[in-house]
């Protein structure tokens, strides 16, 4: 009896854990899809029709065994690059992805040349 | 040469500024999903309306046959707006109408169509808007002209006058 106890009591632990983690990548999801009706809020934060219809159809595609990724080109096949607030690397990002890089390279040159340079 | 390099650079570096805000000042803010013209109608399962019947996009769609898919709610005002001319087109025999009940209360659903009038062949019901989503929509009321199982026109918002011409164009 002590032993059925137990395995019922690690059984509720483990179920309300699982809920737990789906619920943290739903919020993660949706905290990375911007609601097209109440444009400059996120899913998770609008209340729109259209963001609460997102959250439900994320909640599916997890029970359904979606990946994140796979949830994320879903959205983006459907409604484009926008929707997504970290947007990948392809052509119409690249000024994006690489413009911080190469002020940071410049900015880098910049100072090696004017101090360490100057020192020696 | 130096002396004169430090405000050169400066100054264009403002310039490029400058005409980088300029321009954003004059672009729209509001964001309108691209329309990907030809795409494939998505495969789905759905509710019908009247039957509730689970059929799937084959059941629906035949090929070779011209369908306007019309999203549409009882408490979307723009829907009332574009009713009539749906009523109109859906006389057209070259066209089929059908319908996805966005998000609705079934009971308001059917007063809004015996009130106005019936111009779908069938309607799909969309209970948690989730349909919608798969044909990438964002709100009501929105319409798709389809043909051979492929998107070939989108319309965002009620349909007007001029977009019943266009289709009628399209459908000949």
């Amino acid at each position: 009896m002590r032993i059925l106890k137990l395995f019922f009591i690690f059984f509720l632990i483990f179920s309300f854990n699982h809920l737990k983690a789906d619920e943290d990548i739903k919020n993660k999801i949706t905290k990375n899809l911007r609601c097209l009706i109440c444009q400059g809020q996120s899913v998770y934060d609008s209340d729109s029709e259209f963001a609460n219809s997102l959250k439900v159809l994320v909640d599916k595609k997890i029970e359904e065994g979606f990946s994140e990724q796979q949830i994320y080109s879903f959205f983006k096949d459907k409604y484009g690059e926008w929707i997504l607030y970290d947007p990948g690397l392809n052509k119409n990002t690249y000024i994006l992805w690489l413009l911080p890089i190469l002020i940071f390279l410049i900015g880098g040159a910049i100072i090696f040349k004017s101090f360490i340079i100057k020192k020696n | 040469m130096k002396n004169k390099f430090l405000p050169f650079s400066v100054t264009l570096i403002f310039l490029v500024i400058f005409i980088i805000f300029y321009k954003g000042l004059k672009d729209t803010n509001i964001y309108t999903p691209e329309v990907k013209i030809n795409s494939e109608i998505p495969s789905f399962s759905a509710e019908l309306f009247y039957s509730n019947k689970i059929v799937n996009a084959s059941e629906i769609f035949d090929l070779n046959k011209y369908y306007l898919l019309n999203i549409w709610s009882s408490w979307c005002i723009p829907c009332r707006q574009e009713h009539s001319i749906l009523i109109d087109l859906a006389k057209d025999k070259n066209v089929k109408v059908i319908g996805i009940n966005y998000k609705d209360n079934k009971e308001n659903a059917e007063k809004f169509l015996e009130e106005l009038g019936n111009p779908y062949e069938k309607i799909i019901f969309d209970k948690n808007g989730i349909g919608a989503i798969e044909w990438g929509a964002y709100g009501v009321p929105e319409s798709f002209l389809i043909y051979n199982g492929k998107i070939i026109k989108k319309y965002v918002g009620p349909l007007k006058k001029e977009s019943i011409k266009e289709i009628k164009l399209l459908i000949k």
